[in-house]
């Protein structure tokens, strides 16, 4: 795969696309991914083949995107971000005053969510709804969920208490759902 | 102590990020019994974590072909 250059240039798309949307800046997203296909290219006889290429060459790259997160005043830039994007209105809005759901935003139930990971229609939609989530609420999100930080790092990492974080994470999850079943599962009879 | 569906969406999130305490899970599965949509937002919960696991991993095709997703051969 690292000697095919249709294979590499497909590679090379969907890392750009994951840093990009983890660190939400193209020139930093460029620089990680080069950084992690020359350290892919200068350790290639390391690689086992227990993995996929791919999944080897994204576990370089999401270490490489925590050395930019860390090498960033996470804190300061994060504290500017929350104070710009955070509100509950966007979960508020899906339940009635008594807390109960609203009637158009009861989840329904998923069609063969396996299948859809198949599918290569569905990351595209998925990317765009993590795209969708605000940036702070975001970066939260994908410290957990993908960069596998503990709620106490991510915590000390962006100085947010811990109550903080997991209010921030119930909108990511909250808002994530949402967006995946208006934009894929509740259209899948149709596919 | 009844538990309402917004609530029940907070305690399903963090049940991914802390352990649940027992009088929590209580009232969640006294809540989940009676409640479909709630129900399907707490199996959505694992979906979706497993879902994001796998995109981090690397663990997914997309399709190259899709207009959109293309950007300018120069900037790629």
């Amino acid at each position: 795969m690292l000697s095919d250059p249709h294979m590499l240039a497909d590679l090379r798309h969907d890392m750009l696309r994951f840093a990009r949307l983890q660190l939400r800046d193209a020139d930093l997203a460029e620089d990680a991914v080069q950084e992690a296909m020359a350290s892919a290219f200068a350790n290639a006889e390391r690689f086992s083949g227990k993995a996929t290429l791919k999944t080897w060459v994204f576990s370089i790259l999401r270490n490489k995107i925590v050395d930019v997160l860390r090498r960033s005043d996470r804190a300061a830039t994060f504290s500017t971000l929350l104070g710009a994007d955070f509100t509950d209105d966007a979960v508020d809005a899906l339940f009635q005053d008594n807390g109960r759901w609203q009637a158009s935003s009861a989840p329904s139930a998923w069609s063969d969510p396996e299948e859809a990971a198949t599918n290569k229609a569905f990351w595209r939609v998925f990317e765009a709804c993590l795209d969708h989530l605000p940036e702070s609420v975001a970066r939260v999100f994908m410290m957990r969920e993908m960069l596998g930080f503990e709620t106490a790092e991510i915590c000390n990492e962006l100085a947010i208490t811990s109550n903080n974080c997991h209010v921030i994470l119930h909108r990511a999850r909250v808002g994530l759902r949402g967006c995946l079943e208006k934009n894929w599962f509740a259209g899948a009879e149709e596919r | 102590m009844m538990l309402s569906c917004k609530e029940v969406t907070k305690l399903c999130s963090e049940a991914l990020d802390r352990n649940l305490s027992l009088r929590e899970r209580l009232s969640l599965r006294m809540h989940l019994m009676m409640c479909s949509g709630c129900t399907n937002f707490e199996e959505q919960m694992r979906h979706l974590r497993t879902i994001t696991r796998r995109y981090a991993a690397g663990d997914f095709d997309t399709d190259m072909s899709t207009p959109t997703t293309r950007p300018g051969e120069q900037n790629s």
